[in-house]
């Protein structure tokens, strides 16, 4: 590469944090949300503006949304009002935070991100502040402050490492969602949350693509894999009565590299003869109202519990998706549920009763992948991998809101001949963000996200380096959208895939013709000759089909 | 600038205790009425900041999980980082509270010549746990002054407290421990930039009201070494409420008293709620088992939903064009028939 890296360097830290602004310098921030999107959605203030523009066109009387705004919220999140509270500014979650590293932006530590809506809470909701204003910690809400909300509540990505490592379990994304639903009632959004919001609202997923585009994509994608295995398999849509309905993040059919992963999910689902249905409705299990507010996340997963009961399906099976299972399993069942029409998921093939959905009714695919192959139902080739050296990246929110940490790994040992683990302070619950989740996976914000994505980037070097590792398996969208373009910058000659492509390629299927190439129609490795039997699982078990 | 004006205003709460233990007229009320007052805005502070907190509803259980979850059978799960049950949420919360787990983890990422470098960083673990354990000691240690006769336990505290016997009255380890742990706390907000900029002033204020305490305290015991049968007396009599005035006694012991009063006070109006907060925190204190048991949020409301009939309204044409069975795939034919 040609031009010379970002430079991380530590800004100067002196002086008074209140008194420093925001610069909206190209690069660092987001587009604001084109009105089109927010009045569909039927959100506050629809109209067009940008962050540069000197006039944010605000309401006239936004303070007092907000503040009302903020007072309803303290009524009604104890995390807010205990967050807002308790917080001694020890400072031990402030190189925690992948933007702070990258960016060297001291209002990047969290602490502060979280002082920037404290110090509006102690000087409106507390006697002190009322009293003793800056002396208390305290200072005056203006316009000022809205644009730094704006400027850092979008450089966080909700991604919770923070939290981790407070002594108090302090949460940013806590503070970062609430913060963004204040903004979002006085009309201070970003288009690439609404707009997706808007599509998935409208059209059932954020890229907007209509029932006979997802159809397409479906069939194209049976095409391709028919090509690649000899092997056609069905693509049920809209199926009623089916056991199961399946649910996957629009990118899937629509991205590059998770396609892949969506070739791996149809020759697994066919090889085990799942009696399952996708939905052009329910088509998005991505939630792009984790990003913007509580309402609108609600309003976007609905779809899925309506559809699981129109369809009339046992229960729900859920693809790779980071943000997409911190919604379901933190927040479907409480906004959405009870889902008393389903059943208790069991698997069709091995019998497993998956006892830990009991009440949601929906499992993830790598819960449901692991008890495969722990049952021995899989005959799996994993030699077909031997170009990729693996390593896999945790993605934040099944790692810090689920603890989906052995699932994908065990599956991964199954798939593949080499993998190796990033260090230990990287991975797991203490996993670093991509730098592009909760909606700031867009372009014009390019600068920051390669920033954000730097301590990630370092590890993969780290392993790159030492065990010449050049596949990257996630199970998060926004990782296989965005880490691509992060590693190709900063460790070039990485690949970014899902979990279950390996999978599929290494899952050997009855009647299959002789592959020759991966699921990216990539020629395998050329050690890997025709004659070669397949592996034996390393848990030993015999691979027996179902 | 910050560290100054808290400075300025614990001098000052020094000063005024001085000066009214000096004064025989203020003695009185300041040996009464402070203490009491303080009590009071201490209990009644802390029981309202507390419930103002429980009675804030958890809408989502949003634990921040740590481990591995409880999932497939064969998976061992890892109940104090990842709790799926009540106990053992209870569990990760006592190592939380008595351990200060979370900051045990803490990590040092540098990055230099391009390069990150992660360094172990469990200073200031350390430091929180001398200060804090030490702090509970010295508590524990006080009750001797509020109880007759002494309790056992207290006694044995005590006699651990001074195993090495150093000078006449021994030297209190958890008085060192405590002073040490609080001046760390301190060089670690002047000396590290980015604690520095984000201290506030009631950040120094806590700092130099504790130190302040534990400097009277050690002065009176090691230095002016204050009459404590006196002291005993008075402190007996508070707690049966009939206090009695030392007259023994000298101005520090009233700067002490003072600067305790002042903590006690300022207590439920500040950052050192932390100690019931950490209680109440939802990323702490919840199992992790919202698939498994269905979590109500009290304020549950209903959205605007776009619905699946409108939807299929909507996308009437392309549905029948794609052959993707629907609802009522033969409305518009009779419509348009």
């Amino acid at each position: 590469m040609s031009e010379p890296l970002i430079q991380i360097e530590q800004n100067q830290i002196s002086g008074d944090w209140t008194a420093v602004k925001p610069e909206f310098r190209k690069g660092t921030y987001c587009y604001s949300a084109g009105a089109k999107s927010v009045q569909y959605l039927g959100l506050p203030n629809p109209r067009e503006w940008q962050p540069f523009d000197q006039d944010w066109k605000l309401p006239a009387d936004w303070k007092q949304i907000i503040l009302d705004g903020f007072k309803e919220r303290l009524g009604r999140f104890r995390s807010l009002r205990l967050f807002m509270d308790i917080c001694v500014r020890c400072g031990a979650c402030a190189d925690k935070c992948h933007f702070y590293i990258g960016s060297g932006d001291p209002k990047n530590m969290p602490v502060l991100r979280a002082e920037l809506m404290r110090s509006i809470y102690r000087r409106y909701f507390t006697t002190a502040g009322r009293l003793f204003g800056s002396l208390a910690g305290g200072r005056e809400l203006t316009e000022d402050v809205i644009k730094e909300w704006f400027y850092y509540f979008y450089q966080c990505t909700e991604c919770r490492r923070c939290s981790v490592f407070c002594p108090y379990g302090i949460d940013t994304a806590e503070i970062t969602m609430i913060g963004r639903e204040l903004l979002n009632l006085i009309g201070v959004n970003i288009n690439w949350i609404t707009e997706p919001a808007a599509n998935c609202y409208r059209v059932g997923n954020h890229l907007g693509i209509q029932p006979h585009g997802f159809k397409d994509s479906l069939e194209f994608a049976a095409d391709e894999l028919e090509e690649i295995t000899g092997i056609r398999v069905d693509v049920p849509i809209a199926k009623k009565g089916a056991e199961i309905l399946f649910v996957t993040p629009s990118a899937d059919y629509f991205g590059t590299p998770h396609y892949y992963t969506l070739l791996g999910y149809m020759a697994l689902f066919h090889e085990i003869g799942l009696d399952y249905t996708f939905s052009a409705y329910a088509s998005e299990g991505g939630n792009f109202g984790l990003f913007s507010s509580h309402e609108m996340m609600k309003r976007l997963n609905s779809k899925i519990y309506d559809e699981a009961k129109r369809l009339g399906v046992k229960w729900i099976l859920g693809g790779e998706c980071g943000h997409m299972w911190r919604v379901i399993h933190q927040y479907m069942d409480t906004m959405n549920g009870p889902a008393d029409f389903l059943e208790v998921p069991v698997s069709p093939i091995t019998g497993t009763r998956f006892d830990h959905t009991k009440s949601t009714k929906m499992l993830h695919i790598a819960e449901f992948t692991a008890d495969l192959i722990h049952n021995g139902k899989l005959k799996l080739d994993p030699s077909r991998n031997d170009k990729w050296k693996v390593t896999y990246h945790d993605s934040c929110n099944p790692a810090r809101g689920m603890g989906l940490l052995e699932e994908p790994r065990y599956i991964l040992k199954n798939v593949c001949n080499h993998f190796h683990e990033m260090p230990a302070e990287t991975i797991r619950e203490q996993t670093f963000c991509c730098g592009s989740g909760s909606g700031l996976g867009t372009d014009e914000n390019l600068e920051m996200r390669l920033r954000g994505g730097f301590p990630r980037a370092n590890a993969v070097r780290y392993v790159k380096e030492k065990h010449g590792v050049n596949l990257l398996t996630c199970i998060c969208a926004i990782d296989k959208a965005t880490l691509p373009t992060l590693l190709e910058y900063w460790v070039p000659g990485v690949e970014v895939a899902g979990v279950h492509e390996l999978l599929g390629n290494a899952l050997v299927m009855r009647g299959e013709k002789e592959r020759v190439t991966n699921l990216r129609g990539e020629p395998l490795a050329a050690e890997v000759s025709a004659e070669n039997a397949p592996a034996e699982n390393s848990n030993g078990s015999e691979a027996i089909h179902a | 600038m910050k560290a100054v004006y808290a400075l300025i205003v614990v001098v000052a709460l020094t000063g005024a205790g001085l000066a009214s233990g000096a004064s025989a007229a203020l003695r009185g009320p300041l040996g009464v009425i402070v203490p009491y007052t303080a009590c009071v805005i201490l209990l009644a502070g802390i029981c309202l900041r507390v419930w103002r907190w429980a009675a804030t509803p958890v809408p989502f259980r949003i634990p921040t999980t740590c481990g591995q979850q409880k999932s497939l059978s064969w998976i061992p799960s890892a109940p104090l980082e990842n709790p799926s049950s009540g106990i053992a949420a209870a569990s990760r919360l006592g190592l939380e509270i008595l351990l200060f787990r979370s900051l045990f983890r803490n990590t040092r990422y540098e990055v230099s010549e391009g390069r990150a470098i992660f360094g172990d960083s469990k200073l200031l673990w350390l430091g929180a746990m001398a200060f804090h354990w030490s702090m509970l000691l010295i508590l524990l240690r006080h009750l001797r002054l509020f109880i007759e006769p002494v309790p056992a336990f207290v006694l044995m505290l005590q006699r651990v407290d001074g195993f090495f016997q150093i000078g006449v009255p021994e030297l209190y380890l958890s008085d060192i421990a405590f002073t040490a742990g609080l001046l760390y706390l301190l060089w670690r907000r002047f000396g590290n930039p980015l604690v520095r900029y984000i201290s506030q002033v009631t950040d120094y204020l806590a700092l130099f009201l504790l130190l302040g305490v534990a400097v009277t305290g050690m002065m009176m015991r090691h230095v002016t070494k204050v009459d404590v049968a006196a002291i005993k007396q008075f402190a007996l009599g508070l707690v049966t409420f009939s206090p009695v005035m030392p007259l023994t006694v000298g101005a520090l012991f009233f700067a002490h008293l003072f600067l305790v009063s002042a903590l006690a006070a300022y207590f439920p109006f500040s950052k050192l709620m932390h100690v019931a907060g950490v209680f109440l925190s939802p990323t702490r204190n919840l199992a992790n088992n919202s698939r498994m048991v269905r979590h109500v949020n009290p304020w549950n409301y209903p959205v605007k939903k776009h619905t699946y009939t409108e939807w299929e309204e909507e996308y009437r044409d392309k549905l029948i064009a794609a052959d993707i069975p629907m609802e009522t795939p033969d409305v518009r034919a009779a419509h348009t028939d």
